[in-house]
């Protein structure tokens, strides 16, 4: 009772609370980053912008068996296909609308010939809603542009898949 | 012109209406998208008329039109603070549909991330509950320690949030090399953090000044209203679906069940701050306990084969062709299967027509019977106080609203 007493009285559990804010104020190291110059982790697995990848010859890997289609839950997928002049299979129109996209990675896993990944970037954010309709250019370039991270994920990533 | 005063009777003219306040649906502490009809007398509440269907996304309906692997990603945006719980009910049925078990390393996986997920759930609903009652530092402690168990997420799954990791038959990808090392650091590291955010809240006279006696449940009402999760256990109902009907090897894990005494804001604050230790001790147990082996059913009629093995054999190539176009046929019949999700009973009814689709999967969600306890809890109540009864409710409208 007196012990209750004298601890409301003397505020005991504010000057607690205090001490304890002041010693991570000064005596814990800093946790914030500054974004756009410090990024936070990402690990191998990690499934942001969406890319199509090329063999090393150049051709383009995708072979438009229309499976990530398919799977895709918010159908933000669309492909057209027909052969081409050589005979080989090969798409005419790979469109993703990225406002659709829900990022669960079903299309990457789906992919027989690990045409279509989802990147290590998420930084593409665009002004307009129409810069986020991506078609097939549009994908290869970001391909060509991120195949060296995305090549060194999958090799990580690969006995697991 | 003449006006003619109205002959009012003056009974009629004193007798005051209650004042009717909008609450929300944009109001920082209405934890998302809850519109609340105040009928106010003066400071003091005496109904509160909870309006919902503001994030209705027409989940359960999109679930009948999607195979059941695609399915999945729609579990993780019900109750978004921990999306791998729902997951995990919606696999548990699909299972019991198709009559399968999950291996055991997978089991144990589920379990491992299940309890992360409910240590996310209670650290990001303590801490933002201590800001609707005042106390802005918890909030930005805790979204430190919340932003770990995150990356954990981030790692096996890819993604932070929409995890689309737990699969009917097991899980989708094994744990990368080291990262249970890495849980298990975090694991002996959190009860220091966890016994910091108490010294801050649990003896803290502002704090108990807003929580203690407010929005009391007694047991009888806590079972009357459905009330499931921390929300009975803070009225003193032992209840917790781990122990009473196990799933997924829970029953060879050792931890115990916290329970409140009084039922009121702060019973219920003690107990989430309980489980978050009781959660980190199952953690340290399946990490220490994980067996090898396969991590999803060895049968490619319902979990797709391996990569190499896709790229070497034909039927490989078939199952998995089949897989992820046609999906795989679930026998028809019918199935409640519930977990414990960190908020309380999260249920999922997965009626199975013979095809490749759901023919209906409701869910049952613990928020919802949470919410329409509100009236009653906040009665006679005042105003601020109705904000530490939301607080306390834990509601997520991703799971209300569906």
């Amino acid at each position: 009772m007196f012990d209750q007493l004298a601890r409301s009285f003397l505020l005991t559990e504010i000057v607690k609370g205090f001490s304890l804010t002041l010693k991570y104020m000064f005596f814990m190291p800093r946790v914030t980053i500054n974004y756009p110059h410090e990024k936070g982790p990402i690990s191998p697995r990690f499934r942001g912008e969406h890319a199509l990848r090329r063999y090393p010859n150049g051709e383009e890997r995708c072979i438009a068996c229309k499976l990530c289609e398919a799977i895709c839950p918010a159908l933000a997928i669309t492909i057209e296909a027909e052969p081409r002049e050589d005979g080989s299979r090969r798409t005419t129109r790979y469109d993703i609308d990225m406002t659709k996209c829900i990022y669960c990675g079903l299309c990457q896993e789906a992919c027989p010939v690990d045409a279509i990944v989802e990147g290590p970037n998420f930084e593409f954010a665009t002004e307009t809603r129409e810069e986020l309709y991506y078609n097939k250019d549009k994908l290869l370039a970001n391909g060509d542009r991120w195949e060296a991270q995305i090549a060194s994920n999958l090799a990580v990533d690969a006995p697991y898949r | 012109m003449n006006i003619q005063p109205a002959n009012i009777d003056i009974a009629e003219e004193t007798r005051i209406r209650p004042y009717t306040m909008n609450f929300g649906p944009q109001h920082p502490a209405a934890h998302g998208v809850l519109r609340l009809v105040l009928e106010m007398d003066g400071e003091v509440v005496e109904r509160a008329d909870p309006h919902i269907g503001l994030l209705h996304r027409g989940t359960e309906k999109l679930i009948e039109h999607k195979t059941y692997l695609q399915a999945v990603p729609y579990f993780d945006r019900l109750d978004y603070v921990a999306p791998m719980n729902q997951e995990h009910a919606f696999a548990l049925a699909t299972e019991k549909l198709l009559g399968i078990t999950a291996p055991k390393r997978a089991q144990y996986i589920r379990v491992l991330y299940a309890e992360l997920g409910r240590v996310l759930n209670h650290i990001l609903n303590i801490t933002t509950f201590a800001l609707d009652v005042g106390a802005l530092t918890p909030a930005l402690w805790g979204f430190e320690e919340r932003e770990k168990g995150m990356e954990f997420y981030e790692r096996v799954c890819g993604a932070r949030l929409h995890a689309n990791y737990f699969r009917p038959g097991g899980v989708a990808q094994d744990l990368p090399a080291g990262l249970a090392d890495d849980i298990m650091e975090w694991c002996v590291s959190l009860p220091a953090f966890l016994d910091d955010l108490g010294c801050l809240l649990t003896e803290n006279r502002i704090f108990k000044q807003r929580t203690v006696d407010i929005g009391t449940v007694t047991a009888v009402e806590a079972m009357d209203w459905g009330f499931s999760g921390p929300m009975l256990r803070g009225s003193g109902i032992a209840w917790d679906l781990r122990k009473n009907q196990p799933y997924d090897s829970y029953d060879e894990f050792d931890f115990d069940i916290p329970i409140g005494k009084t039922g009121d804001c702060y019973a219920r604050y003690l107990v989430r701050m309980a489980e978050m230790f009781e959660s980190l001790k199952i953690m340290k147990q399946a990490i220490e306990t994980m067996p090898d082996g396969d991590i999803k059913v060895n049968d490619y009629k319902i979990s797709p084969p391996p990569r190499a093995e896709m790229k070497s054999s034909m039927e490989a190539l078939i199952h998995h062709f089949k897989l992820f176009s046609e999906g795989y046929h679930v026998p028809a019949g019918e199935t409640y299967t519930a977990v414990e999700a960190p908020k309380g009973e999260f249920g999922v009814y997965l009626v199975s027509d013979g095809s490749n689709k759901p023919y209906r999967c409701r869910i049952r969600a613990p928020g919802f019977a949470h919410l329409q306890a509100l009236d009653f809890m906040s009665k006679g109540h005042q105003l601020a106080d109705t904000v530490s009864i939301i607080g306390s409710l834990d509601i997520v409208f991703g799971e209300i609203d569906r």
